[in-house]
């Protein structure tokens, strides 16, 4: 780990100020879970370490007209406890599933969504794209935990986030701001990752001084004659903390038992995070069976093209978005 | 006077022996108050970080140490690798650095790997690969053993013949993968000089043996040295050396006139502090119809890192023998770290290979796997058939086998249930060991012995050996070990400290009794010692108290009483050669290849057990690091780089709690097995598990899979197999 100056802004305006400086190489501090791994390894070296974590705003989750708005900041712990997130329940599961109190305590809603890749290439210092003289490791390598889809670019990598998923399928937007003083922007979260081509690129779209300060989350009506239903499914190999080897959430808009809306998303399965238009299609205008979800799966991993050593992925991919369907109906049993 | 004979005395009138005793240290290491190495900081502690090489075949072109020199903080350096010398895996140590604190030493490392330079050679280390490393010349044809009662001159043929005769031949190829040593407290060492006399504290499963180590490596005298283990977290055999970096801390500690404490971090640990030798083998086995093995043909292969070898052709097939077969060992010369003795060695994998061929027969006959183990009992080789019998039906009805078995992949739904079993032996006698009991003329007592705790419980077993022997409380003696200078003991390795320990003091105690009760028998005018005993913190005389052991002592007049013990000896305190069953209720999720473990039974002996509650912790670890061991830890090697690709904790798969199950340790100990004195333990109960596990998650899916740990890939890649 390289030294760096450590800055702590109170608002957020103070913290685009402080990414600002030396040239944008700068990095935010939240539960710093990932962070401090990464200066350990000098993976990254930033010049300044922004401390967020002391900036009122971006902490808690606050009703707003239209919505949630969820702090960058905010724990798991947090997100567990919130009554405001009990319609949500596939966020809950997300949290939940973490399992591991250390985690819980400081890990932030924030960080989780900048995550970057647990590839162990990346880890072990090829670089993003974890190359050697410009060829993936991963493409023929050791590449079991590697991308099922979204790989026949460079990056072979998965997405991180585990929270990711499930925010895309409630139709998430986070909010933005800098680099500059008064920036600020809202973009469907689904947009916000990017599959790179390049090493200098990153896996989101933030800029150098950018930041995310909150998650936006579109109200659940009670009294909607469309009842709003989401569950997540993560295979964890190990009860304990442990990365999903691939994971799915869904996001169901039911009325008289038949699927009105469906936004299915598969998480750990590409470098980002992987919107299945088909497995909705399939769920649209239809009554929820074991059928139905299988098919549903069916087509959510049919288009997969696994690497190497990770067709066993494609299997797993296939029971999470069926597990996740029946779960969010309350029809999971395994 | 009745024939003074060292003994255990009846079951029956034990107050310690085989009760269950919580740890006596277990209070100072739960409050963090016991000092581990890494707690060492004495005044002017340097801290020490290490240079290693990322590449695993190389030659060290470039390197100048003395770009540290100026560096802040630095007091000392040490190079391990010298220009031109050859590296031959990732993480081979270059040069260690100490300094005044940790960033300092990490910032003079950060110097050095920026002007270190590297040839990189060609690399091979993909342990599985026979073929690939054939080609590479990597290969080493090594041992075969064979034999044949169908025809004793032409054994090949006679192998041939049986198999021509079998009712059934299965075919089958098999693995368990190299895993790293994984010690909760990593390898490391604190040296400090005084004068010309070296201290060292470290991690250690020989405090008697490791100073001449240090002499020889630092060219001074034996005497010099002290090696200090008070608490360790963990050895498993991979904590018998001072060395290359134990040297190293000793070295720059003379340099900067300081003390210097180097502790490897975990990547480092994984890569070069031991592995256990990987196991692949292509067997066939021939068997009658009811199940009895005639015939055995296996090929194997593995590696111990670049010196090849694997896992001893002459012991496999594994506790059974057959009456014709033949075994060939391959070994592949991989630039990997080493190998160091990983808990049974190489019994884990010598069980994996041969019980999980077995229970394919069971399953190629349709058979019962309880049977078919029970069938070939009497081809085991440690003639221990009856005792394992025994334990198969004690395992058996704990997991209620009877009712739970069905056929090979005999269930519906995706998740599905299956039992395994699987057995082993070992050997633990006891070993070398010397110890000292003085007991003082206030009735105090203590005991020194140059042997270690690693955290297996030799302190808490010595105190209760201690105790019962004088009628004490466990808190009436207080047992110093884990130092050079202590009379000299073995190493503990092997499961051979227990039966060490317990028989040396068992002795020392005994003998200082019988000269108190000669005293206590002049002192109060008794025709015969023969009815004394020490019981309750009083000498008794056929029941009735003499004194109390205080008045006793008292009569040792101003000087304590100091008693040698050794062992072991040839007098029934101690035995050797123990065996074991294991039974496991496990499911297996066919659409994510996750297992599960419900239930995992161990029915194990190990002659008399001093403490109960040790002896079943000992038993509930080694399950936990079978289970470890079995469903997710194992060391991926990159085959581009030759990189030790998931030295970390996130990839290199520990199981949690969530992950264990219940775990059920039944202690086998009949008077028979009581009689036999006590036996080790430590090692026995790890073995079993691969092949039990294997065997429970064949039986619920119907398919082998073939290597081990069962990750769900290997689960999943393995349906696919045999949908295809």
């Amino acid at each position: 780990m390289i030294n760096f100056e450590y800055a702590q802004p109170r608002t957020e305006a103070e913290a685009v100020e402080f990414l600002q400086s030396h040239g944008g190489q700068t990095a935010v501090l939240a539960g710093g879970t990932d962070l401090f791994n990464l200066l350990r390894s000098d993976l990254i070296a930033p010049k300044r370490v922004v401390d967020i974590k002391r900036i009122d705003s971006l902490k808690g989750i606050q009703q707003v007209s239209d919505g949630l708005l969820i702090g960058a900041a905010t724990t798991l712990d947090e997100i567990l406890a919130s009554p405001l997130l009990s319609p949500y329940h596939s966020l809950r599961q997300i949290a939940d599933a973490h399992h591991s109190m250390q985690i819980q305590a400081m890990g932030t809603v924030g960080g989780d969504l900048c995550h970057l890749p647990n590839c162990w290439y990346f880890r072990n210092g090829y670089g993003l794209l974890g190359t050697v003289n410009g060829e993936s490791l991963a493409a023929d390598g050791r590449n079991q935990f590697h991308a099922i889809f979204g790989n026949r670019g460079p990056a072979m990598f998965v997405s991180a986030s585990r929270f990711a998923p499930a925010l895309i399928a409630w139709g998430a937007k986070v909010r933005l701001v800098g680099p500059a003083p008064d920036q600020v922007e809202l973009m469907p979260l689904e947009y916000f990752y990017v599959n790179p081509k390049t090493d200098k690129q990153s896996v989101t779209v933030l800029q150098p001084g950018q930041f995310v300060t909150h998650v936006w989350l579109p109200a659940v009506e009670p009294t909607s004659p469309v009842e709003q239903l989401s569950a997540a499914y993560e295979v964890l190999q190990l009860e304990g903390l442990d990365w999903p080897l691939a994971s799915a959430a869904v996001t169901l808009g039911v009325s008289a038992g038949i699927v009105r809306e469906a936004q299915v998303v598969l998480g750990h399965v590409a470098p980002t995070p992987w919107v299945s238009l088909d497995a909705a299609t399939v769920l649209m205008g239809r009554e929820v069976t074991v059928e139905l979800a299988e098919s549903a799966a069916e087509a959510a991993v049919a288009h997969a093209t696994p690497l190497s050593e990770n067709d066993y992925k494609v299997s797993i991919a296939r029971a999470a978005v069926k597990r996740a369907i029946l779960k969010a109906v309350d029809m999971l049993n395994v | 006077m009745a024939e003074r004979k060292f003994g255990w005395g009846s079951r029956k009138d034990n107050a310690l022996i085989g009760k269950d005793i919580q740890r006596i240290d277990g209070v100072v290491k739960c409050s963090g108050k016991a000092k581990y190495t890494a707690d060492f900081a004495t005044p002017g502690t340097l801290i020490a970080r290490l240079l290693t090489c990322k590449h695993a075949h190389a030659k060290l072109s470039a390197l100048d140490l003395a770009i540290v020199e100026k560096m802040p903080g630095v007091k000392a350096w040490h190079q391990f690798k010298e220009i031109g010398a050859e590296i031959k895996w990732d993480g081979e140590l270059i040069a260690a650095v100490a300094a005044e604190r940790a960033d300092q030493a990490e910032d003079a490392i950060k110097a050095l790997e920026k002007v270190v330079k590297y040839e990189v050679l060609e690399h091979f280390v993909d342990e599985a690969d026979k073929a690939g490393a054939e080609a590479a010349k990597r290969l080493q044809k090594l041992g075969r053993n064979a034999r044949s009662e169908a025809n004793k001159d032409d054994v090949d043929a006679g192998v041939k013949k049986a198999f021509a005769d079998a009712k059934v031949v299965h075919k089958g190829t098999y693995g368990i993968v190299t895993i790293s040593h994984m010690c909760l407290e990593p390898h490391g060492t604190h040296a400090e000089w005084k004068g010309d006399d070296l201290d060292i504290h470290m991690s250690t499963q020989a405090v008697s043996t490791t100073p001449a180590q240090f002499a020889e490596g630092l060219e001074i005298e034996m005497s010099n040295v002290t090696v200090t283990a008070d608490y360790e977290g963990g050895g498993f055999g991979s904590k018998f050396a001072a060395e290359e970096w134990g040297l190293a801390t000793a070295k720059m500690a003379k340099q900067a006139g300081k003390p210097v404490r180097l502790m490897l971090d975990r990547a480092t640990e994984l890569k070069v502090a031991g592995t256990r030798p990987s196991g692949f083998a292509e067997i066939s086995i021939g068997a009658a119809a009811d199940g009895t093995i005639v015939a055995w043909d296996s090929v194997h292969w593995g590696t111990a890192g670049i010196a090849g070898g694997g896992v001893d052709v002459t012991k496999l097939p594994y506790v059974f023998d057959f009456p014709n077969r033949i075994s060939q060992q391959y070994g592949l010369m991989c630039n990997t770290g080493p190998n160091k003795a990983w808990r049974a060695p190489p019994h884990p994998q010598l069980c994996a290979l041969t019980m999980t061929a077995m229970d394919d027969v069971a399953a190629k006959l349709g058979m019962d796997s309880y049977d078919l183990f029970l069938k070939n009992l009497s081809a085991v080789t440690n003639g221990r058939e009856a005792v394992y019998a025994d334990q198969m039906r004690i395992a058996a009805k704990e997991i209620d086998w009877k009712a739970k078995w069905h056929k090979h992949g005999d269930t519906k739904g995706p998740v599905k249930r299956g039992l395994g079993m699987a057995l082993h032996t070992w050997g633990g006698g006891a070993g070398a060991c010397k110890c000292t009991v003085k007991i003082h003329p206030d009735g105090s007592v203590e005991s020194f012995v140059g042997s270690q705790d690693i955290g297996t419980g030799t302190r808490t077993v010595i105190s209760i050996v201690l105790a019962e022997t004088f009628g004490l409380p466990i808190t009436g003696v207080k047992v110093n070990l884990g130092s050079s200078k202590y009379p000299a003991s073995a190493p503990s390795g092997g499961s051979i400290t227990v039966g060490g320990v317990s028989g040396a003091h068992r002795r020392a105690a005994q003998t200082a009794l019988w000269q108190i009760f000669d005293k206590v028998q002049v002192k109060y005018g008794l025709e015969s010692t023969d009815g004394l005993n020490a019981k309750d913190g009083s000498i008794l005389n056929g029941g009735d108290k003499v004194c109390t052991w205080k008045e006793a002592c008292s009569l040792l007049g101003k000087m304590p009483l100091e008693v040698e013990g050794t062992g072991p000896k040839d007098d029934k305190l101690t035995s050797a050669v123990v065996g074991g069953v294991q039974m496991a209720d496990v499911s297996v999720d066919t659409e994510t290849g996750i297992v599960r473990v419900h239930k995992f039974v161990s029915v194990q002996d190990c002659g008399l057990i001093i403490d109960e509650l040790t002896a079943r912790s000992q038993v509930t670890g080694a399950l936990t690091m079978g289970i470890a061991y079995s469903l997710s830890e194992e060391r991926i090697m990159d085959n581009k780089t030759g990189r030790y690709i998931n030295s970390d904790l996130q990839n290199y798969k520990l199981p949690r709690i969530g992950d264990i199950g219940e775990l059920v340790a039944i202690m086998y100990q009949p008077d028979s097995e009581y009689n036999r004195g006590v036996i080790g333990l430590g090692e026995p109960p790890v073995i079993s598990p691969g092949a039990c596990l294997s065997n429970a998650v064949a039986n619920a899916i119907g398919v082998r899979v073939p290597v081990i740990p069962l990750t769900p890939k290997r689960v999943l890649d393995a349906l696919k197999g045999a949908r295809a």
